[in-house]
Protein backbone atom coordinates (compact mmCIF):
# COMPACT_ATOMS: atom_id res chain seq x y z
CA UNK A 1 0.00 0.00 0.00
CA UNK A 2 1.44 3.35 -1.09
CA UNK A 3 0.45 6.63 0.56
CA UNK A 4 0.85 10.23 -0.53
CA UNK A 5 0.64 12.55 2.47
CA UNK A 6 0.25 16.30 2.12
CA UNK A 7 0.41 18.39 5.32
CA UNK A 8 -0.52 22.08 5.71
CA UNK A 9 0.51 23.15 2.24
CA UNK A 10 0.37 26.89 1.54
CA UNK A 11 1.18 28.74 -1.64
CA UNK A 12 1.69 32.43 -2.27
CA UNK A 13 2.30 34.12 -5.63
CA UNK A 14 3.37 37.73 -5.27
CA UNK A 15 1.04 39.23 -2.66
CA UNK A 16 -1.75 36.69 -3.33
CA UNK A 17 -2.37 33.71 -1.12
CA UNK A 18 -3.49 31.04 -3.58
CA UNK A 19 -4.29 28.45 -0.92
CA UNK A 20 -3.51 27.94 2.74
CA UNK A 21 -2.97 24.89 4.95
CA UNK A 22 -4.16 22.21 2.53
CA UNK A 23 -3.89 18.68 3.91
CA UNK A 24 -4.92 15.35 2.43
CA UNK A 25 -3.87 11.71 2.33
CA UNK A 26 -4.20 9.58 -0.79
CA UNK A 27 -3.80 5.83 -0.77
CA UNK A 28 -3.22 3.40 -3.63
CA UNK A 29 -6.17 3.43 -5.99
CA UNK A 30 -7.35 6.96 -5.12
CA UNK A 31 -8.25 9.55 -7.72
CA UNK A 32 -8.27 13.21 -6.69
CA UNK A 33 -9.84 15.88 -8.82
CA UNK A 34 -8.58 19.39 -8.04
CA UNK A 35 -11.18 21.93 -9.05
CA UNK A 36 -11.54 25.67 -8.78
CA UNK A 37 -11.87 28.76 -10.89
CA UNK A 38 -9.08 30.15 -13.07
CA UNK A 39 -6.22 31.44 -10.95
CA UNK A 40 -7.25 29.50 -7.85
CA UNK A 41 -3.91 27.63 -7.72
CA UNK A 42 -4.65 24.24 -9.33
CA UNK A 43 -1.56 24.27 -11.53
CA UNK A 44 0.55 25.67 -8.67
CA UNK A 45 -0.56 22.79 -6.43
CA UNK A 46 0.36 20.22 -9.06
CA UNK A 47 3.72 21.91 -9.66
CA UNK A 48 4.46 21.84 -5.93
CA UNK A 49 3.51 18.15 -5.76
CA UNK A 50 5.75 17.47 -8.77
CA UNK A 51 8.72 19.24 -7.17
CA UNK A 52 8.93 22.04 -9.76
CA UNK A 53 7.84 24.80 -7.36
CA UNK A 54 8.27 25.15 -3.63
CA UNK A 55 5.49 25.84 -1.15
CA UNK A 56 5.47 28.59 1.48
CA UNK A 57 4.91 26.01 4.18
CA UNK A 58 3.97 22.39 4.69
CA UNK A 59 5.44 19.08 3.62
CA UNK A 60 4.77 16.28 1.15
CA UNK A 61 5.70 12.62 1.56
CA UNK A 62 5.27 9.53 -0.56
CA UNK A 63 5.83 6.49 1.66
CA UNK A 64 8.05 8.59 3.98
CA UNK A 65 10.12 9.93 1.06
CA UNK A 66 9.88 13.70 0.89
CA UNK A 67 9.42 15.70 -2.29
CA UNK A 68 12.73 16.18 -4.09
CA UNK A 69 14.20 12.86 -2.96
CA UNK A 70 15.20 10.40 -5.70
CA UNK A 71 12.64 7.83 -4.56
CA UNK A 72 9.81 10.42 -4.58
CA UNK A 73 10.73 11.85 -7.99
CA UNK A 74 10.98 8.35 -9.47
CA UNK A 75 7.33 7.82 -8.58
CA UNK A 76 6.08 11.07 -10.10
CA UNK A 77 4.73 11.45 -13.59
CA UNK A 78 3.79 15.07 -14.30
CA UNK A 79 1.93 16.29 -17.34
CA UNK A 80 1.64 20.07 -17.48
CA UNK A 81 0.05 22.53 -19.88
CA UNK A 82 3.06 22.44 -22.18
CA UNK A 83 3.55 19.43 -24.46
CA UNK A 84 7.07 18.55 -23.15
CA UNK A 85 8.10 17.52 -26.67
CA UNK A 86 11.02 18.76 -28.76
CA UNK A 87 9.84 19.52 -32.28
CA UNK A 88 13.19 18.42 -33.77
CA UNK A 89 12.82 14.89 -32.40
CA UNK A 90 10.72 11.99 -33.71
CA UNK A 91 7.69 10.89 -31.65
CA UNK A 92 9.57 7.74 -30.68
CA UNK A 93 12.68 9.69 -29.60
CA UNK A 94 10.60 12.12 -27.55
CA UNK A 95 8.89 9.26 -25.73
CA UNK A 96 12.19 7.53 -25.11
CA UNK A 97 13.69 10.75 -23.69
CA UNK A 98 10.68 11.44 -21.44
CA UNK A 99 10.70 7.89 -20.10
CA UNK A 100 14.43 7.90 -19.47
CA UNK A 101 14.14 11.20 -17.58
CA UNK A 102 11.44 9.46 -15.59
CA UNK A 103 13.82 6.62 -14.74
CA UNK A 104 12.02 4.06 -16.92
CA UNK A 105 14.01 2.03 -19.39
CA UNK A 106 11.60 0.56 -21.86
CA UNK A 107 11.33 -0.09 -25.57
CA UNK A 108 7.56 -0.34 -25.54
CA UNK A 109 7.02 3.09 -27.07
CA UNK A 110 5.88 1.69 -30.44
CA UNK A 111 3.15 -0.21 -28.63
CA UNK A 112 2.27 2.86 -26.54
CA UNK A 113 1.99 5.03 -29.66
CA UNK A 114 -0.38 2.56 -31.30
CA UNK A 115 -2.51 2.56 -28.13
CA UNK A 116 -3.06 6.30 -28.45
CA UNK A 117 -3.90 5.94 -32.13
CA UNK A 118 -0.56 7.10 -33.49
CA UNK A 119 0.65 3.89 -35.11
CA UNK A 120 2.96 4.72 -37.99
CA UNK A 121 3.93 8.07 -36.47
CA UNK A 122 7.07 6.70 -34.78
CA UNK A 123 9.44 8.42 -37.23
CA UNK A 124 7.39 11.61 -37.55
CA UNK A 125 8.76 14.89 -36.19
CA UNK A 126 6.52 16.10 -33.38
CA UNK A 127 6.78 19.59 -34.84
CA UNK A 128 4.59 18.36 -37.72
CA UNK A 129 1.78 17.12 -35.45
CA UNK A 130 -1.42 18.90 -34.43
CA UNK A 131 -2.03 20.02 -30.81
CA UNK A 132 -4.24 16.98 -30.13
CA UNK A 133 -1.70 14.59 -31.63
CA UNK A 134 1.08 16.13 -29.55
CA UNK A 135 -1.06 15.61 -26.46
CA UNK A 136 -1.53 11.98 -27.46
CA UNK A 137 2.23 11.47 -27.80
CA UNK A 138 2.76 12.67 -24.22
CA UNK A 139 -0.18 10.60 -23.00
CA UNK A 140 1.47 7.54 -24.59
CA UNK A 141 4.00 7.72 -21.74
CA UNK A 142 1.14 6.82 -19.38
CA UNK A 143 1.03 3.38 -21.04
CA UNK A 144 4.65 2.68 -20.27
CA UNK A 145 5.62 4.61 -17.14
CA UNK A 146 6.02 2.75 -13.88
CA UNK A 147 5.53 5.88 -11.76
CA UNK A 148 2.91 5.47 -9.03
CA UNK A 149 1.64 9.06 -8.82
CA UNK A 150 0.21 10.71 -11.89
CA UNK A 151 -0.17 14.49 -11.79
CA UNK A 152 -2.19 15.51 -14.81
CA UNK A 153 -2.90 19.18 -15.43
CA UNK A 154 -5.92 19.53 -17.73
CA UNK A 155 -5.18 16.18 -19.42
CA UNK A 156 -8.38 16.17 -21.51
CA UNK A 157 -7.61 19.46 -23.26
CA UNK A 158 -7.29 19.18 -27.07
CA UNK A 159 -8.37 15.52 -27.07
CA UNK A 160 -11.26 14.19 -29.16
CA UNK A 161 -14.03 12.00 -27.65
CA UNK A 162 -12.19 8.74 -28.36
CA UNK A 163 -9.02 10.16 -26.83
CA UNK A 164 -10.87 11.25 -23.66
CA UNK A 165 -12.44 7.77 -23.27
CA UNK A 166 -9.09 6.08 -23.77
CA UNK A 167 -7.43 8.34 -21.19
CA UNK A 168 -10.19 7.78 -18.62
CA UNK A 169 -9.78 4.03 -19.12
CA UNK A 170 -6.03 4.29 -18.64
CA UNK A 171 -6.43 6.34 -15.43
CA UNK A 172 -8.85 3.73 -14.03
CA UNK A 173 -6.47 0.92 -14.99
CA UNK A 174 -3.59 2.72 -13.26
CA UNK A 175 -5.59 3.19 -10.06
CA UNK A 176 -6.78 -0.43 -10.11
CA UNK A 177 -3.12 -1.47 -10.11
CA UNK A 178 -2.39 0.52 -6.91
CA UNK A 179 -1.56 3.85 -8.55
CA UNK A 180 -2.63 7.34 -7.47
CA UNK A 181 -3.94 9.99 -9.85
CA UNK A 182 -4.37 13.72 -9.19
CA UNK A 183 -5.81 15.73 -12.04
CA UNK A 184 -7.33 19.11 -12.78
CA UNK A 185 -10.11 19.53 -15.31
CA UNK A 186 -12.89 21.93 -16.20
CA UNK A 187 -14.65 19.18 -18.13
CA UNK A 188 -17.00 16.52 -16.75
CA UNK A 189 -15.38 13.13 -16.61
CA UNK A 190 -16.70 9.61 -16.30
CA UNK A 191 -14.09 8.57 -13.75
CA UNK A 192 -15.76 6.61 -10.91
CA UNK A 193 -16.19 8.64 -7.69
CA UNK A 194 -13.07 10.76 -7.67
CA UNK A 195 -12.36 12.65 -4.46
CA UNK A 196 -12.66 16.39 -5.02
CA UNK A 197 -10.43 19.13 -3.64
CA UNK A 198 -11.98 22.55 -4.08
CA UNK A 199 -9.52 25.47 -4.13
CA UNK B 1 19.30 17.28 -32.41
CA UNK B 2 21.66 20.09 -33.40
CA UNK B 3 22.28 18.38 -36.76
CA UNK B 4 18.54 18.60 -37.44
CA UNK B 5 18.68 22.30 -36.61
CA UNK B 6 22.12 23.36 -37.95
CA UNK B 7 21.50 27.07 -37.29
CA UNK B 8 21.99 26.41 -33.56
CA UNK B 9 25.73 25.77 -34.03
CA UNK B 10 26.40 27.34 -37.43
CA UNK B 11 25.26 30.85 -36.43
CA UNK B 12 27.85 31.34 -33.63
CA UNK B 13 30.56 29.83 -35.85
CA UNK B 14 29.73 32.11 -38.76
CA UNK B 15 29.65 35.07 -36.37
CA UNK B 16 33.14 34.09 -35.18
CA UNK B 17 34.57 33.93 -38.72
CA UNK B 18 32.81 37.03 -40.05
CA UNK B 19 33.66 39.25 -37.06
CA UNK B 20 37.37 38.30 -37.24
CA UNK B 21 37.51 38.87 -40.99
CA UNK B 22 36.21 42.42 -40.49
CA UNK B 23 39.21 43.55 -38.39
CA UNK B 24 41.81 43.50 -41.21
CA UNK B 25 39.40 45.59 -43.29
CA UNK B 26 38.65 48.07 -40.51
CA UNK B 27 42.08 48.50 -38.87
CA UNK B 28 44.90 47.47 -41.18
CA UNK B 29 45.72 44.48 -43.40
CA UNK B 30 49.43 44.81 -42.53
CA UNK B 31 50.96 41.69 -41.05
CA UNK B 32 52.75 43.50 -38.21
CA UNK B 33 49.52 45.11 -36.89
CA UNK B 34 47.49 41.93 -37.25
CA UNK B 35 50.12 39.82 -35.47
CA UNK B 36 50.00 42.19 -32.50
CA UNK B 37 46.21 42.41 -32.17
CA UNK B 38 45.46 38.88 -33.45
CA UNK B 39 45.19 37.08 -30.06
CA UNK B 40 42.84 39.75 -28.71
CA UNK B 41 40.64 39.64 -31.82
CA UNK B 42 40.34 35.85 -31.76
CA UNK B 43 39.52 35.73 -28.06
CA UNK B 44 36.97 38.56 -28.09
CA UNK B 45 35.24 37.01 -31.12
CA UNK B 46 35.29 33.61 -29.42
CA UNK B 47 33.66 34.99 -26.25
CA UNK B 48 30.99 36.88 -28.14
CA UNK B 49 30.11 33.87 -30.30
CA UNK B 50 29.82 31.65 -27.19
CA UNK B 51 27.66 34.33 -25.60
CA UNK B 52 25.49 34.40 -28.71
CA UNK B 53 24.84 30.67 -28.42
CA UNK B 54 24.04 30.72 -24.69
CA UNK B 55 20.61 32.28 -25.16
CA UNK B 56 19.37 29.12 -26.83
CA UNK B 57 20.82 26.74 -24.24
CA UNK B 58 17.62 26.41 -22.20
CA UNK B 59 15.24 28.55 -24.25
CA UNK B 60 13.59 25.84 -26.37
CA UNK B 61 13.44 23.34 -23.50
CA UNK B 62 11.71 26.02 -21.40
CA UNK B 63 9.25 26.97 -24.13
CA UNK B 64 8.10 23.43 -24.81
CA UNK B 65 8.03 22.18 -21.21
CA UNK B 66 10.95 19.74 -21.45
CA UNK B 67 12.86 21.78 -18.86
CA UNK B 68 10.17 21.05 -16.25
CA UNK B 69 10.58 17.34 -16.95
CA UNK B 70 14.37 17.66 -16.60
CA UNK B 71 14.05 19.46 -13.25
CA UNK B 72 11.67 16.85 -11.76
CA UNK B 73 13.63 13.92 -13.15
CA UNK B 74 14.84 11.36 -10.63
CA UNK B 75 18.33 11.65 -12.13
CA UNK B 76 20.87 14.09 -10.71
CA UNK B 77 20.15 17.56 -12.14
CA UNK B 78 23.82 18.73 -11.99
CA UNK B 79 24.78 15.61 -13.98
CA UNK B 80 22.15 16.31 -16.66
CA UNK B 81 23.38 19.91 -16.83
CA UNK B 82 26.98 18.73 -17.17
CA UNK B 83 25.86 16.63 -20.16
CA UNK B 84 24.14 19.69 -21.64
CA UNK B 85 27.25 21.83 -21.06
CA UNK B 86 29.43 19.18 -22.75
CA UNK B 87 27.08 19.17 -25.75
CA UNK B 88 27.21 22.98 -25.84
CA UNK B 89 31.03 22.95 -25.84
CA UNK B 90 31.14 20.30 -28.58
CA UNK B 91 28.92 22.49 -30.76
CA UNK B 92 30.49 25.90 -30.04
CA UNK B 93 33.93 25.60 -28.41
CA UNK B 94 35.25 22.67 -30.43
CA UNK B 95 34.46 24.09 -33.91
CA UNK B 96 36.22 27.32 -32.89
CA UNK B 97 39.30 25.34 -31.77
CA UNK B 98 39.31 23.40 -35.05
CA UNK B 99 39.11 26.65 -37.04
CA UNK B 100 41.68 28.53 -34.97
CA UNK B 101 44.83 27.39 -36.91
CA UNK B 102 43.26 28.76 -40.09
CA UNK B 103 42.32 32.01 -38.34
CA UNK B 104 45.86 32.22 -36.91
CA UNK B 105 47.39 31.97 -40.40
CA UNK B 106 44.90 34.58 -41.65
CA UNK B 107 46.12 36.97 -38.93
CA UNK B 108 49.82 36.28 -39.73
CA UNK B 109 50.50 34.58 -36.37
CA UNK B 110 53.62 32.37 -36.17
CA UNK B 111 53.45 28.63 -35.54
CA UNK B 112 54.29 28.89 -31.80
CA UNK B 113 51.57 31.51 -31.24
CA UNK B 114 49.02 29.37 -33.10
CA UNK B 115 49.99 26.41 -30.95
CA UNK B 116 49.52 28.45 -27.76
CA UNK B 117 46.27 29.92 -29.10
CA UNK B 118 44.91 26.37 -29.55
CA UNK B 119 46.13 25.45 -26.08
CA UNK B 120 44.41 28.45 -24.45
CA UNK B 121 41.22 27.75 -26.40
CA UNK B 122 41.32 24.11 -25.30
CA UNK B 123 41.80 25.13 -21.67
CA UNK B 124 39.35 28.01 -21.58
CA UNK B 125 36.44 27.40 -23.98
CA UNK B 126 35.00 24.73 -21.62
CA UNK B 127 35.11 27.40 -18.88
CA UNK B 128 33.16 29.77 -21.15
CA UNK B 129 30.41 27.13 -21.53
CA UNK B 130 30.45 26.28 -17.82
CA UNK B 131 30.30 29.88 -16.58
CA UNK B 132 27.83 30.82 -19.30
CA UNK B 133 25.43 28.08 -18.19
CA UNK B 134 25.06 29.79 -14.81
CA UNK B 135 23.92 32.98 -16.54
CA UNK B 136 21.68 31.11 -18.98
CA UNK B 137 19.94 29.26 -16.15
CA UNK B 138 19.39 32.53 -14.25
CA UNK B 139 17.62 34.22 -17.16
CA UNK B 140 15.36 31.29 -18.14
CA UNK B 141 11.83 32.60 -18.57
CA UNK B 142 12.83 36.26 -18.93
CA UNK B 143 11.91 37.63 -22.33
CA UNK B 144 14.47 39.58 -24.44
CA UNK B 145 17.17 38.79 -21.91
CA UNK B 146 20.17 38.90 -24.29
CA UNK B 147 21.53 42.14 -22.84
CA UNK B 148 21.00 40.92 -19.26
CA UNK B 149 22.96 37.76 -20.06
CA UNK B 150 25.85 39.83 -21.43
CA UNK B 151 25.87 42.01 -18.33
CA UNK B 152 25.88 38.95 -16.07
CA UNK B 153 28.43 36.88 -17.90
CA UNK B 154 30.96 39.18 -19.60
CA UNK B 155 32.50 40.44 -16.31
CA UNK B 156 33.08 36.80 -15.33
CA UNK B 157 34.80 36.16 -18.68
CA UNK B 158 37.31 39.00 -18.21
CA UNK B 159 39.94 36.97 -16.24
CA UNK B 160 39.88 34.31 -18.97
CA UNK B 161 40.30 37.00 -21.65
CA UNK B 162 43.25 38.58 -19.81
CA UNK B 163 45.17 35.35 -19.15
CA UNK B 164 44.46 33.78 -22.56
CA UNK B 165 45.44 36.81 -24.66
CA UNK B 166 48.45 37.51 -22.47
CA UNK B 167 49.66 33.90 -22.95
CA UNK B 168 49.47 34.17 -26.75
CA UNK B 169 51.04 37.66 -26.80
CA UNK B 170 53.92 36.62 -24.53
CA UNK B 171 54.70 33.68 -26.81
CA UNK B 172 55.43 36.20 -29.56
CA UNK B 173 58.14 37.69 -27.27
CA UNK B 174 59.36 34.20 -26.25
CA UNK B 175 58.44 34.74 -22.59
CA UNK B 176 57.22 32.06 -20.17
CA UNK B 177 53.47 31.43 -20.27
CA UNK B 178 53.13 28.74 -17.60
CA UNK B 179 51.57 31.19 -15.09
CA UNK B 180 48.75 32.12 -17.47
CA UNK B 181 48.11 28.49 -18.34
CA UNK B 182 47.97 27.53 -14.66
CA UNK B 183 45.42 30.30 -14.07
CA UNK B 184 43.28 29.12 -17.01
CA UNK B 185 43.46 25.53 -15.74
CA UNK B 186 42.45 26.70 -12.25
CA UNK B 187 39.46 28.61 -13.64
CA UNK B 188 38.47 25.49 -15.61
CA UNK B 189 38.66 23.24 -12.57
CA UNK B 190 36.80 25.68 -10.35
CA UNK B 191 34.03 26.23 -12.88
CA UNK B 192 33.80 22.48 -13.54
CA UNK B 193 33.34 21.80 -9.84
CA UNK B 194 30.83 24.55 -9.14
CA UNK B 195 28.93 25.48 -12.31
CA UNK B 196 26.64 22.39 -12.61
CA UNK B 197 25.56 22.79 -8.98
CA UNK B 198 25.03 26.57 -9.10
CA UNK B 199 23.21 26.24 -12.44
CA UNK B 200 20.86 23.58 -11.08
CA UNK B 201 19.95 25.81 -8.13
CA UNK B 202 19.48 28.81 -10.45
CA UNK B 203 17.31 26.75 -12.78
CA UNK B 204 15.05 25.64 -9.94
CA UNK B 205 14.69 29.24 -8.76
CA UNK B 206 13.89 30.41 -12.31
CA UNK B 207 11.16 27.78 -12.75
CA UNK B 208 9.65 28.32 -9.30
Amino acid sequence: MSTLTVNNLSCQKGYNNLFEEISFVLNSGDILRVSGSNGSGKTSLLKILAGISTSESGNIYFNKNSVGSTEYQKNIFYLGHLPALSSELYCQENLDYLLQLNGNNTNLYNEALSKVGLKGFEKEYTGNLSAGQKRRVVLATLYTTQSKIWLLDEPFTALDTAGIKSLEKQIMKHCESDGICIFTSHQDTKLPNPRVLEL
Amino acid sequence: MALRKPSSFLNPLLFFIVSISLFPLAISPESHTLTNIGPGIVWVACMLSVLLSLNALFHYDYENGVLEQIVISSHSLPLILLAKITAHWLLTGLPIILLSPLIGVMLFMDIDSIYVLILTLLLATPSLSLIGTIGASLIVGIKNSGMLLSLLILPLYIPILIFATSAVSQTQFELSISGQLYFLATILLMSLMTSPFISSIALKISLD
